[in-house]
């Protein structure tokens, strides 16, 4: 851990505060896209079935 | 051409449509800023003509809706599209009508409601023509957003978070014209770019306001 | 409209433009997205931890510097991803290609959120070295109205039903709203200068910069910019299926 300084609050935040929505947007990209793919592979597989 | 201006203007004017309603809603924004900010008049002189503006904005704003809403639902629309005007032409004109019953009467009211703030004495002729010239931007730009919004449902809400962020501009110079006439100052630059703003938006955006609303009428 | 059509096709566009095919397009995002998810990790992971362990510290702006590694690639990305929905608004309108329509939908979340982050970032920054959190400083408001610009964008293509209206609709958003947005950071400049005079707070940022500072955050922007791609990619990828669901579920409705 390199040292901060009377910063250290500013910097630990910004890094988080980013690192949690950057991570946020990629975990809910994610599941919206599994999602997506279930329901096509649902669907899908209805309309073999149904021929 | 003209008919369809007269038409629309009796009808705002009939049935309560918005013309009255507009400029009581800025009287009462004017009204209640006091109450929010304190009774201090220097602090109302020096915000009176943001206020106003954005007194006025709000306004026009609210008048947004049944710009286009009425007409789309009893199928005015659709006959105006398949009219031999052109649709920029039709919206422009409806744009025009807007502003006379909703712009117009706020340019006029504009200094009555200056004294409720306390605006200082050279401001009244900077607030007018100001509001005069950032207006019809107001309701061109407006015109645009109910294009868009026409064909949604409770589209009212929508169409204000796309419109207000157009607004900037015009809202800028509007207000720092009218601010640097309050203060005495020069105010040659803003009240040329408000202008050149102004009749941009009146040359481009009809064109952008009839293809949204040809997408709609699809 | 349905991504389903199997038609044949009367002359198959070949180079670029064959991407446009939504098949071909999955195939393809299937196979380049694994790289780029790692890459776009790996140039993360070196720049962020290069730029917040083994650099130094500035000798005016102590420790903070080290939120430039940030600030910077996603203030960048954050304009690019707005003008990148401006390209595939274009193509969407001239060529009418679904996928492109699409990217424009799948840009426009991860905007936001590097609006967000420039925002934050910004603001956490701007605390220690002006004293305050926020300041109407002609760079932070252009950023707040482009952030207004995209959730209008996004609250748009959520408000309307049909897939083909919102794409148009949106479409045209966006080219407006660009005119707009530019006039805005040109209003917004003239309107702070005229009321601070040049006293201004904004960093002279490509003066300050050293090579120290300057190598870690290339590999970040490196970074940023790969993960938009690889969020994009992935994300039109979901848009499509979503799409060609709706589509087999309305022909299963039907019959």
């Amino acid at each position: 851990m390199p040292d901060l300084g009377k910063y250290a609050d500013a910097v630990l935040s910004a890094y988080g505060a980013s690192l949690v929505l950057l991570a946020l947007l990629v975990l809910l990209t994610l599941r919206r896209g599994r999602r997506a793919r279930a329901a096509l592979e649902a669907v899908e597989s209805r309309e073999k079935k149904d021929g | 051409m003209t008919a369809l201006l007269y038409r629309d203007l009796m009808l705002a004017l009939r049935a309560g449509g918005g013309f009255g309603l507009g400029l009581a809603f800025f009287l009462i924004v004017t009204v209640l800023v006091p109450f929010g900010v304190g009774p201090q008049s220097e602090l109302l002189a020096r915000i009176a003509p943001g206020i106003l503006w954005l007194g006025a904005l709000l306004a026009c704003l609210l008048s947004l809706d049944r710009l286009l809403a009425l007409d789309w639902e009893d199928g005015t629309l659709d006959l105006l599209a398949t009219s031999p005007l052109p649709l920029e032409a039709a919206l422009s004109i409806k744009a025009l009508a807007h502003w006379i019953t909703t712009g117009l009467p706020l340019v006029v009211a504009a200094p009555l409601f200056g004294v409720l703030l306390n605006l200082p004495g050279p401001g009244y002729l900077w607030l007018v023509v100001s509001l005069a010239l950032g207006t019809p931007a107001l309701s061109v730009i407006g015109t645009f957003g109910a294009a868009l919004t026409v064909g949604i449902k409770r589209g009212g809400l929508l169409m204000s978070l796309l419109v207000l962020p157009l607004y900037v501009p015009t809202l800028i110079f509007g207000a720092e014209v009218a601010r640097r006439g309050a203060a005495g100052l020069e105010t040659t630059t803003p009240l040329l770019m408000l202008a050149g703003i102004t009749a941009g938006v009146i040359a481009v955006m009809p064109f952008a306001s009839a293809a949204a609303l040809r997408i709609n009428l699809r | 409209m349905s991504v389903t059509d199997d038609k044949p096709a009367i002359k198959r566009p070949s180079g670029f433009w064959s991407y446009a095919n939504p098949v071909k397009f999955l195939g393809f995002s299937e196979r380049i997205l694994p790289a780029l998810w790692v890459l776009s990790a790996a140039c993360l992971a070196l720049g962020l931890v290069w730029g917040f362990f083994f650099t130094p510290d500035d000798f005016r702006q102590g420790s903070t510097v080290k939120i430039i590694y940030l600030h910077v690639p996603s203030a960048l990305m954050a304009i690019n991803a707005w003008f990148m929905m401006l390209v595939a608004s274009l193509i969407w309108i001239v060529r009418r290609h679904h996928v492109s329509a699409l990217a424009a939908r799948a840009a426009a979340p991860v905007g936001v959120v590097m609006t967000l982050i420039a925002l934050v970032t910004g603001a956490i920054w701007g605390q220690p070295m002006w004293g305050t959190w926020w300041a109407w400083d002609p760079r932070l408001t252009s950023f707040l109205i482009l952030f207004l610009f995209y959730l209008g964008y996004i609250a748009l293509w959520e408000a309307i039903e049909d897939p083909d209206t919102a794409a148009d609709l949106t479409a045209v958003l966006c080219l407006v709203g660009t005119v707009f947005a530019v006039l805005s950071r040109y209003a917004v400049n003239f309107w702070n200068q005229g009321l601070h005079q040049g006293a201004s707070l904004s960093l002279d940022k490509e003066e300050n910069v050293a090579d120290v500072f300057y190598f870690p955050l290339l590999v970040c922007i490196a970074g940023f910019v790969l993960l938009f791609f690889a969020l994009v990619l992935y994300r039109t990828g979901t848009e499509i299926r979503l799409r060609r669901t709706r589509a087999l579920l309305a022909r299963q409705g039907r019959q």
